[in-house]
């Protein structure tokens, strides 16, 4: 890896709405992106709602800020990170799931998926490797 | 601070940015430009249109670098580089077209 570039973190273990910390998470991950360091994002626990299809915030005093997940292959965030086992705790599959997607510029900009679905081991190897975790 | 167009008033934050989006028309615009002595041709209306349909799409105002790719996938590449954009928006291509465009100052601008 190049000098001076770590390994960032991003975890995100809370429902998108309620608490402020999915949106102020989602903005800190589009304002890092500017500075060029390896950056994946992880969905644990209440925060794989964050990435649910069909989120209507009407009823509340809240924007629903789900279509911006879908900025994120723009801001060259691509490695999105989904647990398994907090999928079906909560009776979701990846279906449930928004299409998030990138454009690989190293391979002629096809466009691939952005989100990974990992087992809970995958997911502690993963945490192990980084040099900085932010937690929201 | 605010400011006023005929008989309505606008609301700003404290940078010029409109308080409510939904307050937008072409008009606002034209008086936001005029305020910084430029005069909105074509190529302007082109990057704020797209700004507001990017809003749309993805409820965020896209950082300069972002907009700069995005602009040159859908205008072309001429249009996509930054000495265009510049050359349309002085003041910085994101923060001052996402101003006429009605958008909050973009995420990841300081």
């Amino acid at each position: 890896m190049q000098d001076g570039v770590k390994k960032f973190m991003y975890v995100n273990r809370r429902a998108p709405y309620g608490t402020v910390y999915a949106l102020e998470g989602l903005e800190v991950i589009l304002i890092g992106a500017a500075f060029d360091q390896y950056v994946s994002v992880a969905f644990i626990d209440d925060g794989v709602f964050q990435l649910k299809t069909g989120q209507d915030t009407g009823d509340s005093d809240m924007k629903n800020f789900s279509p911006t997940y879908r900025a994120l292959g723009d801001y060259d965030v691509t490695k999105l990170y989904v647990e398994e086992e907090s999928l079906q705790e909560r009776g979701l599959t990846r279906d449930d799931l928004l299409d998030l997607t990138y454009e690989d510029e190293d391979d002629d900009y096809k466009e691939k998926s952005s989100i990974h679905i990992v087992s809970r081991a995958e997911m502690a190897e993963l945490l192990e490797q980084q040099d900085v975790i932010l937690n929201f | 601070m605010s400011f006023q167009i005929s008989d309505k008033t606008y609301e700003t934050d404290e940078e010029g940015y409109l308080a409510n989006l939904s307050d937008w028309n072409p008009e606002v615009a034209e008086f936001m430009a005029k305020e910084d002595d430029c005069d909105l041709s074509d190529p302007h209306w082109e990057v704020i249109n797209f700004l507001r349909e990017y809003y749309e799409e993805y409820q965020i105002a896209p950082a300069v670098r972002v907009l700069t790719k995005a602009i040159g996938k859908k205008l072309g590449k001429d249009k996509g580089n930054s000495k265009y954009l510049y050359e349309l928006f002085p003041y910085g291509p994101a923060k001052q077209a996402c101003k006429y465009a009605g958008l909050p100052k973009p995420t990841g601008c300081v």
